[in-house]
């Protein structure tokens, strides 16, 4: 923060006379010019800060396993990115490719189903009246609040019971519930769709459910990916439930496989390469992903801020 | 949170005059039919996913294991009423995973929030370039897995690997990040480095949303940018901060991942019940004692519900000082 007094005019005059002095101060363009330099500088020295680890990832992954110790870290080595990629999805029969289809699995498909699940609730919240409405909401913003990883544990042990332990539903059943993503498609419901329009198509005779799936829905499109990306990051990032929830390594997402991998290179430094590679596989389409769809996750961010 | 939802929710055929009243039953008939299959999967998997290991946990913390007579045999579950609280309140690796916690959220909230509500501010200023390009490079780091950053960041901290290290001898200094006394600030920066962008979109977006003349009032009254961030700026985007600083500690109470690797990488002061979710696990996965580890779970959930209201009770307070 001290760092912006130097971009800030000498102390502010409050009295009204010394008005129009203290704006032609700050028109002045040798000062405007050397605050736009340090406010510009700022934010690039931040963005140093926040790709520099990205892009080392970008570099080590075109080392091999002689280089990635031997050069300093931003040096290009021998490019050996194409052996470290073909080793990454070979090795033990190609299990990497296993792992990045199973996240593709509890992150795409989880999601798509736990939106669309979000996206009728909050629906319903908004659109229509019943009893207890505001007590089932309530309930639904306390699950807000309930932090995952405490329920991790009860939810291991009933998936025993259940029989599911170990198996896709264990890391799938659980992603399914977002009641973030219930609030946040309450209040897309009653931005996006007017009243008149559903008013519109009961005239018109249409179903209640036909109504919502043929004319709400797609108005409800851009809120959808929204909250998709949510929960799409949160699944992504479940550490944590993968972890607890499996044994076979047939089932895991990239993260738990990266994991274990990352767990025998103080013992195998081989597995280093592996490691940043397997990295880099899993991160790009990932980076790609969140520049081409900025739109959304501003929205969202934007709607949590504005509450 | 559900307040300024109640007020546009009315009753949605309460307009509808021409209908007549059998018409009006019967499309109240079919709307309540409508919402209750719209929100019942919802309900079913919350129940089966929220409310169900919350009962269970319940139901569990009151149980404890014991080895029935001569150590064969096995064990036995006998009620033990409040006995698995008062153990875990009384473990003192429990309670240190607490001071731990409250020592890094010490350090990181202010590094973080401070963070993001600075460059928030100077993309907000009329002397930002390419705002755009710089909110999303800020904010990329949040595309990345927690575990994959984590694992990266590590390898940051890794002699041999490391440009960093390198950079730092080169200048003639030396650092260990796995240092007792460095290990937190490795830990912070990492947590920093994840979410700093994120929040500053947020903030971000709470000042697009502050109105113009406010700020052009206090800019024609001979206000500097310094002080129109410090006396206009911050105090109308107060709730979102309020809101950020309520997600960050029901996050860091949560923290598993850094301490998990920084542990498995032999930094000597994490050790494997650092952290709250770290004590769970080892009681739970490790030691199977699962009293023990359900009633630290929901210590860990009472703990971030309070949170939430004290973070909420100021939050309100706050506003309505300024």
């Amino acid at each position: 923060m001290s760092t912006l007094t130097h971009s800030t005019p000498a102390p502010a005059q409050p009295s009204t006379d010394t008005r129009r002095q203290a704006t032609a101060r700050r028109r002045t363009p040798g000062h405007a010019l050397l605050s736009k330099g340090v406010v510009n500088g700022l934010l690039i020295l931040a963005v140093c800060y926040t790709l520099m680890p990205v892009s080392w990832l970008l570099i080590a992954a075109t080392k091999n396993h002689r280089d990635l110790f031997a050069t300093s870290g931003f040096t290009l080595g021998h490019f050996d990115l194409l052996a470290n990629l073909r080793h990454v999805f070979t090795v033990n029969d190609g299990i990497y490719l296993r792992w990045f289809g199973n996240s593709v699995l509890y992150s795409v498909v989880g999601s798509a189903a736990s939106t669309l699940i979000c996206v009728a609730t909050g629906y319903a919240f908004d659109k229509y009246d019943f009893r207890g409405k505001e007590k089932l909401f309530g309930l639904v913003l306390g699950g807000v609040l309930v932090p995952s990883t405490v329920i991790q544990l009860p939810m291991y042990l009933l998936a025993g019971k259940a029989g599911i332990v170990n198996t896709y539903w264990a890391l799938l059943l659980p992603a399914l519930v977002n009641p973030f993503g219930v609030y946040l498609a309450r209040v897309f419901s009653e931005g996006y769709v007017p009243a008149e329009v559903l008013e519109a198509a009961r005239v018109d005779g249409a179903g209640e459910l036909r109504t919502f799936a043929r004319i709400a829905l797609p108005m409800l499109a851009p809120g959808f990916m929204t909250i998709f990306l949510f929960s799409f990051t949160a699944s992504w990032n479940n550490f944590f439930g993968a972890l607890v929830m499996l044994n076979d390594d047939h089932l895991y997402p990239v993260s738990l496989g990266l994991f274990m991998w990352n767990s025998v290179t103080q013992q195998q430094p081989e597995y280093y390469s592996l490691v940043i590679t397997g990295s880099l596989v899993a991160v790009l389409p990932l980076i790609v992903a969140f520049v081409c769809l900025q739109r959304f996750w501003r929205s969202g961010l934007t709607a949590g801020a504005v509450k | 949170m559900a307040a300024p939802l109640a007020r546009t929710a009315g009753p949605p055929d309460a307009r509808r005059g021409p209908a007549g009243p059998g018409g009006a039953t019967q499309l109240r008939r079919s709307q309540r039919r409508a919402a209750a299959l719209l929100i019942t999967p919802f309900f079913v998997l919350f129940g089966a996913v929220m409310v169900a290991p919350i009962g269970y946990a319940l139901w569990m913390s009151l149980f404890q294991e014991r080895s029935s007579g001569l150590g064969f045999g096995g064990t036995r579950r006998v009620f033990a009423g409040l006995a698995n609280y008062t153990a875990a309140l009384s473990d003192p690796g429990f309670r240190a995973s607490f001071a731990h916690i409250a020592l890094y959220c010490a350090l990181y909230i202010p590094v973080m929030i401070g963070g993001s509500l600075a460059l928030a501010l100077l993309v907000d200023s009329a002397l930002a370039r390419a705002k755009r390009f710089f909110q999303l490079a800020l904010f990329l780091p949040h595309a990345i897995p927690g575990l994959i950053a984590s694992i990266i960041w590590i390898y940051l901290y890794t002699p041999g690997l490391s440009p960093v290290l390198d950079w730092i001898s080169a200048a003639g200094g030396s650092w260990d990040f796995y240092a007792n006394d460095h290990v937190l600030l490795s830990m912070v920066n990492l947590s920093a480095w994840q979410w700093t962008g994120y929040n500053m979109v947020i903030f971000y977006a709470a000042l697009q949303a502050v109105p113009r003349e406010v700020i052009e009032a206090a800019v024609v009254d001979g206000a500097g940018a310094l002080r129109t961030a410090l006396r206009i700026k911050i105090p109308m985007i107060a709730s979102a901060i309020v809101m950020t600083v309520l997600f960050t500690c029901v996050g860091a109470i949560q923290l598993f991942t850094e301490p998990k690797l920084l542990n498995q990488r032999g930094a000597p002061s994490i050790d494997t019940e650092w952290s709250p979710t770290l004590f769970i696990w080892k009681a739970g996965f490790v030691q199977h004692d699962y009293g023990l580890a359900a009633a630290a779970s929901l210590l860990l959930a009472a703990l971030g519900v309070a949170l939430s209201f004290v973070v909420t009770w100021i939050g309100n307070r706050w506003k309505a000082a300024v």
